[in-house]
């Protein structure tokens, strides 16, 4: 029976009390009709006998506690999916956005997902081409994973979100490739970048995008992850897709947590934010993954900009913790005009292991990428001591080094914008540098690819 | 009545003959969770699964008993949830995503297993006595113990299930299987003490930070500081009989890889797959986090079960920051007064609890079990200060302080020698002496004073560079080089290198202190660019990759023959 309630007893924040309320259910998802017609939604997030909290998406301005309506809907928060969703853009609650004309759902599903079952997880052993040698020559991402953008504010993370929303494919013909993205909070500027940039580059036939602006509701925030998520579901689950989903920008996502937790007046954890934030965020990034005997895979980039750069801020520390490695920005790099400035060192992809080499990328891809890493790290080192010595009293072999890693940064790292490198140019590039270093120096690499790679490279 | 408030995974209803700590079934979907707290008839209660559509009114049911494991055999080679539920029946019952309200039984009721009997009729039995085996595995020998004590009026040898009686002991009927409240912990005869190290094949752990078979370690460390990495590499290698491993809130693609890797690997001492010898429990960061504080508790209770049979435990819980964060989520919703960063003021408690539940015992049975604990913890922003680390060492006696900064030179496992520390290792040295060497523990702690001076020397290095080092220290530098990047320094991933026994061990870091002796003594006639490029250093940095000891005899005649050559 649905029933209208007009007995709101108090609004407080993003949150509404409702009094007098019979057969509401934990969870479920309510109708609020202001005086003006207007129509908003809202989760019930507690039940005291009675009385019931819920948590209003497009928050509270305009509510009142005399002529409000609320009406519950008996289900929980819900997205139609359908194949048709590629090439569309949608608000950060599901509704089309585009004047496309409206999807007709093949599924209605919960937006919150099921836990996949750890013993149905199939292990990702696959790569996904980014195009950008910095991620896909040293840290390069894999069917199935969570790989976070660690930037700060001011970097080019944006930019770098749609080199890869653009540039990303999985190798082999036959497999579907899909890219989902979920704006959160960002700017006007950013989403019509975004967009701009996947219409001109045809890359929005096979996306999908859900974007919640700054100025849009922050609550809407808890909402949009898990739309994005669920779409990607369905495609990789149901359709075969291998989806990858951005999700941009998790610290405006943790925000939005810490309203809601504020307003209930929850004890708060480290920096005002709730003590649940580590359990809340993975039930988002663990929706990445395989699973046995399905196709498609769930690979997730989210993006986060770590206030003050501070890697031990909750959010990047909780996302790091449940994420399977990070990709790191570097403000330095930035500053010298390395575009994308990634620093490779911070860097690590957890389970590149299984998803690179032979038959997956190329045999000498893991041995490549572990010497350009320690040589790397040598030249840092050589640089760091420049700068206290100076380079004069630089050993010779350390000064190769240090040349080493100023030609890392501007060859390897640094590339253009719309400049999409296979993985085979990128490790090919890795030699290019690696023949600059004696080959006594050069203990990660076999002497059979030394052979195969390096003594032809260097008699041309 | 019913259900009267619902707050995420607190809820708050009436139950008839409600006790504490009783498990119950939630609303009409039958969610699980536990009493924790009661005021008259109504109860507050923790729900192990997601209770969303939950509605007020719903019927609460108690079970009248506590929550609880089933042990019996059957037990090993399961992957199990927090609440042992057998995951892979779950995936067979309703498919690739974990449903709720599901029962099932956590042991097989239909496998028939052969009973053989260890006590004859008319035998005085006493509780905790093994009255009969079952082959559990190939290599683990079910002993099934008396549940009462008194006279074998019957004992029955053949082939069984769990529920079918077995014997009858002065009248009362006993089955092999038994259920057991994870809050309470297993009887024993008495604790006592330990003079054994647990064998684990990592030689950072194993010859400088060494635990002992009934100890309990914390091991801590910032993220991508390879935790799980160690974790899972005691878990192959540790020589204890029974493995069982609780990831609790950790990543699902990690746990999948145990889950595809452990049927997979083989034990190094019997040959057989690990899974024969290994429990794994499940509940990954996207699972209720309620069972997640239970898991544990589930984890530590199989493990005494197995104790009480008489062999050795090693119980991994990985990580149980997720565990305390567990309890803070729920006394939050219990809106308790918090204490430090909002964790409950029993936090310290419950953490000294759960590792006191670890040790050597007499089981009843009069034989001899133990369970080592090995508790991975994870602090925000990798500071140690912060209170599920600080409790936790004050219960454990070694910490292995994993180090990002290792970890960003790739430098595995990510032990920090110099923030480390095992206070077992006076107890374990007269082992190494029997077993090994009589100067182990000479040899270990001069090479760990080697790497202290090490790092003192690094500092004046970093201001002013190494000009200014005499031969006597750079030597010092190189071979504690040697030390790290040949002894500490150990591939998960390499075949041989994945495992060293003891005796390999002791005679790596032998090898390496034999050349750093003979070198300094050269050092003023030779020169220390001469002894730098010996070739025989070449073949310390491969010693590791050495399977049988005549090669170490070769290493040493040859750093022999090296140095002394310099001299003429």
């Amino acid at each position: 029976m649905v029933r209208d309630y007009l007995s709101i007893s108090e609004i407080s924040g993003p949150l509404i009390f409702v009094e007098g309320t019979k057969d509401v259910r934990y969870g479920e998802i309510a109708q609020i009709q202001l005086n003006n017609g207007e129509i908003r939604r809202g989760q019930v997030l507690e039940i005291s006998g009675r009385r019931v909290l819920l948590q209003v998406f497009e928050g509270n301005e305009g509510v009142d506690t005399r002529n409000t309506k609320v009406r519950f809907l008996g289900h929980g928060i819900e997205l139609g999916v359908s194949g048709d969703m590629l090439g569309r853009y949608f608000s950060g609650f599901g509704d089309p956005i585009d004047k496309g004309p409206k999807i007709i759902a093949e599924e209605k599903l919960d937006i919150n997902g099921s836990p996949i079952n750890p013993y149905s997880r199939d292990y990702p052993l696959d790569s996904i081409q980014t195009g950008i040698s910095a991620i896909d020559g040293m840290n390069a991402l894999i069917r199935g994973q969570k790989l976070p953008i660690f930037s700060g504010s001011g970097l080019p993370h944006p930019a770098i979100a749609a080199q890869i929303a653009r540039q990303a494919k999985v190798r082999r013909k036959e497999e579907e490739f899909a890219v989902v993205f979920g704006a959160i909070g960002i700017t006007y500027d950013e989403a019509s970048f975004f967009m701009r940039d996947l219409q001109e580059t045809g890359a929005i036939e096979r996306s999908i995008l859900f974007i919640n602006l700054g100025d849009d509701p922050a609550i809407e925030r808890i909402a949009t992850p898990r739309m994005a998520l669920t779409t990607a579901e369905y495609l990789a689950f149901e359709h075969d897709y291998h989806v990858l989903v951005v999700l941009a920008d998790m610290t405006n996502y943790c925000e939005a947590l810490r309203e809601v937790s504020a307003a209930r007046k929850e004890v708060p954890g480290r920096r005002g934010y709730p003590g649940y934030m580590y359990t809340d965020l993975a039930s988002i990034y663990e929706r990445a993954g395989r699973i046995k005997g399905r196709k498609g895979s769930i690979t997730q980039l989210p993006i986060l900009t770590m206030p003050e750069d501070d890697i031990t801020h909750p959010i990047p520390d909780l996302t790091g913790y449940i994420t399977e490695g990070q990709i790191f920005l570097s403000r330095d790099l930035h500053r010298k005009g390395v575009y994308p400035p990634i620093d490779v060192l911070p860097s690590l992809s957890r389970l590149v292991d299984r998803g690179i080499g032979k038959g997956k990328t190329r045999e000498d891809h893991a041995s490549v990428s572990n010497q350009l890493y320690a040589s790397y790290a040598n030249g840092r080192n050589a640089r760091d001591l420049a700068v206290v010595l100076g380079e004069s009293s630089l050993s010779d072999v350390d000064r190769l080094y240090l040349k080493f890693a100023e030609e890392f940064e501007s060859r390897f790292v640094a590339q253009g914008g719309y400049e999409d490198r296979t993985f085979e140019e990128t490790l090919d590039i890795g030699w290019d540098l690696i023949s600059m270093l004696p080959e006594e120096e050069l203990k990660r690499v076999s002497d059979e690819l030394i052979g195969k790679y390096l003594r032809g490279r260097k008699e041309r | 009545m019913g259900i009267v408030r619902i707050a995420g995974p607190v809820v708050v209803g009436d139950v008839e003959g409600a006790s504490l700590g009783d498990m119950v079934r939630i609303g009409e979907a039958k969610l699980i969770g536990e009493i924790i707290g009661l005021r008259g008839e109504q109860a507050t209660i923790q729900a192990f699964e997601d209770t969303n559509g939950l509605g007020i009114g719903e019927p609460i049911e108690s079970t009248h008993f506590p929550v609880s494991v089933e042990l019996g055999p059957g037990l090993i080679g399961s992957i199990y949830d927090g609440i042992q539920r057998p995951l892979d029946t779950i995936k067979m019952i309703s498919g690739d995503f974990v449903p709720r309200g599901i029962t099932i039984p956590s042991l097989d009721r239909d496998k028939k297993w052969h009973f053989e009997p260890r006590a004859k009729k008319g035998d005085k039995v006493s509780k905790g006595q093994v009255v009969g085996t079952v082959k559990e595995t190939e290599l683990i020998e079910h002993r099934i113990m008396a549940l009462y004590d008194g006279i074998m009026d019957e004992v029955r040898e053949g082939d069984f299930t769990v529920e079918e009686s077995v014997a009858i002991i002065s009248g009362k009927e006993m089955n092999m299987i038994q259920r057991w409240p994870v809050r309470m912990g297993r009887p024993y005869g008495e604790k006592i003490p330990s003079y054994e190290p647990l064998v684990t094949g990592q030689r950072v752990l194993d010859t400088f930070f060494p635990i002992a078979r009934g100890g309990a370690a914390c091991v801590s460390g910032p993220f991508g500081s390879g935790k799980t990495v160690v974790q899972h590499q005691l878990a192959r290698w540790s020589d204890a009989d029974v493995i069982i491993f609780v990831g609790c809130g950790e990543r699902g693609n990690e746990m999948c890889q145990v889950l595809l890797e452990f049927p997979e690997l083989t034990d190094p001492r019997t040959g057989r797959p690990l899974m024969e010898r290994t429990i794994l429990i499940a509940n990954t960061s996207n699972m209720p986090f309620a069972a997640r504080e239970a898991s544990v508790y589930t984890g530590i209770t199989l493990a005494e079960y197995y104790r009480d049979m008489g062999y050795n435990v090693a119980l991994q819980a990985d990580s149980t920051s997720r565990w305390a964060e567990a309890l803070r989520e729920i006394s939050g919703r219990l809106e308790e007064m918090p204490g430090e960063e909002g964790y409950p003021a029993y936090l310290a408690s419950r953490i000294a609890a759960f590792y006191e539940r670890s040790g050597v015992v007499k089981t009843l049975g009069g034989g001899e079990g133990s369970i080592t604990v090995i508790g991975s913890v994870s602090p925000p922003g990798g500071d140690f200060s912060e209170p599920v680390t600080q409790a936790t060492l004050r219960f454990t006696k070694v910490f292995w302080a994993l180090d990002a900064q290792l970890a960003y030179m790739r430098h595995f496992p990510a032990v920090n020698w110099l923030n480390s520390y095992s206070l077992y290792i006076d107890d374990v040295e007269s082992w190494w002496e029997e077993n090994v060497s009589k100067d182990w523990r000479e040899l270990r702690d001069r090479a760990m004073a080697l790497l202290q001076r090490e790092s003192e020397l690094q500092e004046i290095v970093k201001l002013i560079g190494t000009e200014s080092l005499s031969d006597e220290e750079k030597l010092i530098l190189e071979v504690s080089r040697h030390i790290r990047e040949d002894f500490l320094y150990q591939s998960a991933f390499h075949e041989i290198d994945t495992f060293t026994d003891t005796m390999k061990q002791y005679r790596l870091l032998r090898s390496i202190m034999y050349f750093y002796d003979l070198a300094k003594e050269k050092i003023t006639d030779a020169g220390l660019e001469i002894i730098l490029k010996l070739p025989i250093r070449a073949k310390i940095s491969r010693a590791k990759y050495l399977t049988d000891m005549a090669g170490f005899d070769q290493i040493d005649e040859e750093i022999k023959k090296s140095l002394e050559g310099e001299d003429g």
